[in-house]
């Protein structure tokens, strides 16, 4: 029988990493909670990625290829080769130590393989092993080791942990962008097929049918219908967006999630309210009706190929330019590579605002503009008529999206809008916001459920942030403008900070605005009785 | 003296020790960084951990309310129920106390009565262990719900699209309920 342990026993865990004994001997070992289930055959198929087959990560056997050593190494080399940045990314880390403490999951978690400089360094040690010659005769002395299953594992397992917020990449003094590191592992575990069932879902949709969700025209008809049903019961105004519509000026793209997905839908009905109180030109496409790109968390190309149907669309419809949802990654990707991968465009016009005559000259190249830039302008230029005590019952906070943050610098736009629709607006603390906010914990297509603890864990130091402006200022709203945002933080409040309501920006936008004609509003956007209606004072 | 005096003055000691105790349960270069970071946006794990043995311990000298000494357990085993620990793991943190102080008073002589209260302090911070336990099993029941919630949401939104399921309206718009509609599933 065996013996009763004393606590202290009990909380011997054997995990142990760097000091005890050198990490490269310490075997992965997959965790419930910090993985996600793993892609379907089919939905590689789809996409015509290689070796679609059902896998798990649990059973032993992962289904690889053939030589799948020798398809990664060479994969290694071409992108070596291709790509300056990863080159010196692999070259450069001096291990100081500055981005170790950086990431959210190290942070909430605890586990030293998350510590950017270490989960770089699972990727590193084979680079060391098979492209440098201290690595080739030195090996383990020189950092280096060689590529077998269990590295792989390792690779799969830490690589699908990292979010690619960035903000590593921040405090780094060389600039060595981790993201960037991460996107290379997982091209190289995409060449094996190896993905989360979460990602290569959306991918082989959107790819299908134009959207993550896979939402056919009538779909996104019928939930954009529901929301026209909703406005008219709050405002008493129909309004009537248009579809597809050839010879629009504007063609405007956002996240599916906007269409389906509470609280994202209300953002949406923001910026259906805001364009039909401008009169504005616009289309919805149900083609390019995706604004995300989860292929972006696969290969630079899947990314390619996905992203490419905005402006194919924006071509066939005829628009003059587009202006984009509030999303994270998707900025990411409209921002720096767009225009690389399918741009630069011929046939549109630089951005110029029809309602204040702004051109916006930063995006005179892409040819579109986020949708905060548009309505920031709006109200510097007095356009609209805007009542922020409809917001009172609102204490707003705002997270600033790692995308949006660090990878565009929109940092003031957000917070403009936001001060000019709600009175009640409180910073979290210096080194949670802007350039060094805290990821939600959930973004590159970890927001599965399967893999809830790894999120909490990553969205605890933004939650305590939260947590601390709402014992400060009795903050009870955590502003964004994230699709994925507004889907994760929404359970990252329901743990760690109950109580928090979680929005779009465009949400508060349209519950100030004063709309023409409107009847007497008595309810939010979502049915909840307004400051002194209803007896909620 | 009385124990609690005794211990009121070495607290910081006491709490030095029981800090480092749970610290060991972390990787040692995870505890490293726990330790020495002070900010505690930087650092909210280690902070919480270091606030919340402090605020325990001064609620249980000062006569332990249920409500106080929860919310501040709370604070604590919120962050452990969702690291990387079994259940038993999570909440032993409370019976180090115990090692802490029996070391701490170690060249304290034990009278019958400090020993008496020694005793009952003891059994106090049994009672912490329970209670830490109820805390672990919100926490973790927590969880769960917010997996199934997301797992109905997106269910719900599934049948939607497959147009199986529909908002039905009565004509005078007064109800509003759910009708599963019989469709034959698409396969």
């Amino acid at each position: 029988m065996a013996k009763l342990s004393t606590p202290a026993e009990l909380l011997k865990i054997d995990y142990n990493p760097p000091q005890s004994e050198n990490w490269m001997d310490q075997p992965v070992e997959l965790k419930p909670g910090n993985f996600c289930w793993g892609a379907k055959g089919k939905n590689l198929a789809t996409v015509e990625f290689p070796n679609a087959r059902d896998w798990s990560p649990v059973e032993e056997n992962w289904k690889l290829p053939k030589d799948w050593e020798g398809t990664v190494l060479e994969a290694m080399a071409d992108r070596l080769s291709k790509y300056r940045s990863f080159k010196v990314f692999m070259d450069i880390c001096v291990r100081c130590g500055a981005c170790a403490d950086k990431c959210h999951f190290f942070i909430g978690g605890g586990d030293p393989k998350n510590m950017p400089v270490l989960r770089a360094e699972l990727l590193r040690s084979v680079y060391r092993k098979y492209f440098t010659s201290s690595g080739k005769y030195l090996g383990k002395l020189a950092g280096a080791r060689e590529l077998n299953l269990s590295v792989l594992k390792e690779w799969w397992y830490y690589f699908y942990q990292c979010t690619e917020c960035r903000r590593c990449s921040v405090f780094c003094p060389y600039g060595i962008d981790t993201a960037e590191i991460t996107m290379m592992a997982r091209e190289f575990t995409n060449l094996l097929g190896l993905n989360t069932d979460w990602i290569s879902g959306p991918v082989a949709n959107c790819y299908m049918k134009g959207n993550h969700l896979g939402l056919e025209p009538h779909a996104i008809m019928n939930s954009i219908e529901g929301m026209i049903d909703d406005i008219e019961t709050i405002t008493g105004i129909r309004i009537n967006p248009s579809f597809n519509r050839k010879g629009a000026e504007i063609l405007f793209v956002t996240p599916s999630g906007d269409l389906f997905a509470d609280p994202g839908t209300f953002t949406c009905m923001g910026y259906m309210m805001l364009f039909h109180e401008l009169g504005l030109d616009y289309t919805w496409s149900t083609y390019a009706s995706e604004g995300g790109n989860f292929g972006f968390f696969t290969s630079n190309e899947m990314a390619k190929r996905l992203n490419s149907k905005i402006y194919a669309e924006a071509k066939r419809l005829g628009v003059k330019y587009i202006i984009g949802g509030e999303c994270g990654h998707m900025w990411r990707v409209l921002n720096q590579y767009m225009d690389t991968w399918n741009g630069p465009t011929d046939f549109m016009e630089v951005p110029k605002s029809p309602i204040t005559g702004t051109v916006f000259d930063n995006a005179a190249s892409t040819k579109m503009i986020h949708v905060t830039e548009f309505t920031a302008d709006l109200i510097k230029n007095n356009k609209l008529k805007l009542d922020p005590s409809r917001n009172d019952d609102l204490v707003v906070t705002y997270h600033d999206s790692c995308n949006t943050a660090r990878g565009m610098g929109l940092l003031e736009e957000p917070r403009y809008i936001i001060n000019n629709v709600c009175n009640k607006f409180h910073e979290m603390p210096d080194n949670t916001i802007r350039e060094r906010t805290f990821c939600c914990g959930s973004g590159t297509g970890l927001n599965a459920s399967e893999n809830m603890e790894i999120r909490m864990r990553g969205g605890y130091p933004r939650a305590n942030a939260v947590k601390h402006v709402k014992e400060q200022h009795g903050v009870n709203t955590l502003a964004n403008i994230c699709a994925i945002d507004r889907a994760t933080l929404s359970a990252s409040m329901d743990y760690w900070v109950p109580g928090t309501r979680v929005t779009g920006v465009h949400e508060l936008v349209a519950n100030a605005l004063i709309m023409t004609g409107e009847k007497e509003r008595e309810t939010d956007l979502r049915g909840e009785p307004l400051p002194g209606k209803g007896g909620n004072e | 003296m009385s124990l609690k005096v005794i211990l009121s003055a070495k607290k910081d000691g006491l709490l030095a020790a029981w800090f480092d105790r749970i610290l060991d349960t972390y990787p040692a270069e995870t505890a490293k960084f726990l330790k020495n970071q002070k900010d505690k946006f930087a650092n909210p794990v280690g902070q919480a951990i270091h606030a919340g043995i402090e605020d325990i311990f001064r609620e249980l000298l000062n006569g332990g309310e249920i409500e106080k000494i929860s919310g501040f357990l709370d604070n604590i085993i919120r962050v452990r129920a969702i690291q990387e620990f079994s259940a038993s793991q999570a909440v032993a943190f409370i019976f180090f106390l115990k090692s802490v102080i029996r070391d701490g008073i170690k060249d304290t002589p034990l009278t019958p009565e400090l020993s008496e209260e020694l005793v009952a302090l003891e059994s106090q911070i049994d009672s912490l262990a329970l209670i830490a336990f109820d805390i672990f099993m919100q926490c973790r029941e927590k969880l769960y719900e917010i997996k199934a919630n997301e797992m109905k949401n997106m269910t719900y939104r599934l049948l939607q699209k497959a147009n199986m399921v529909t908002e039905t309206e009565d004509p005078e718009k007064q109800t509003n309920f759910i009708a599963i509609q019989k469709k034959e599933v698409n396969t």
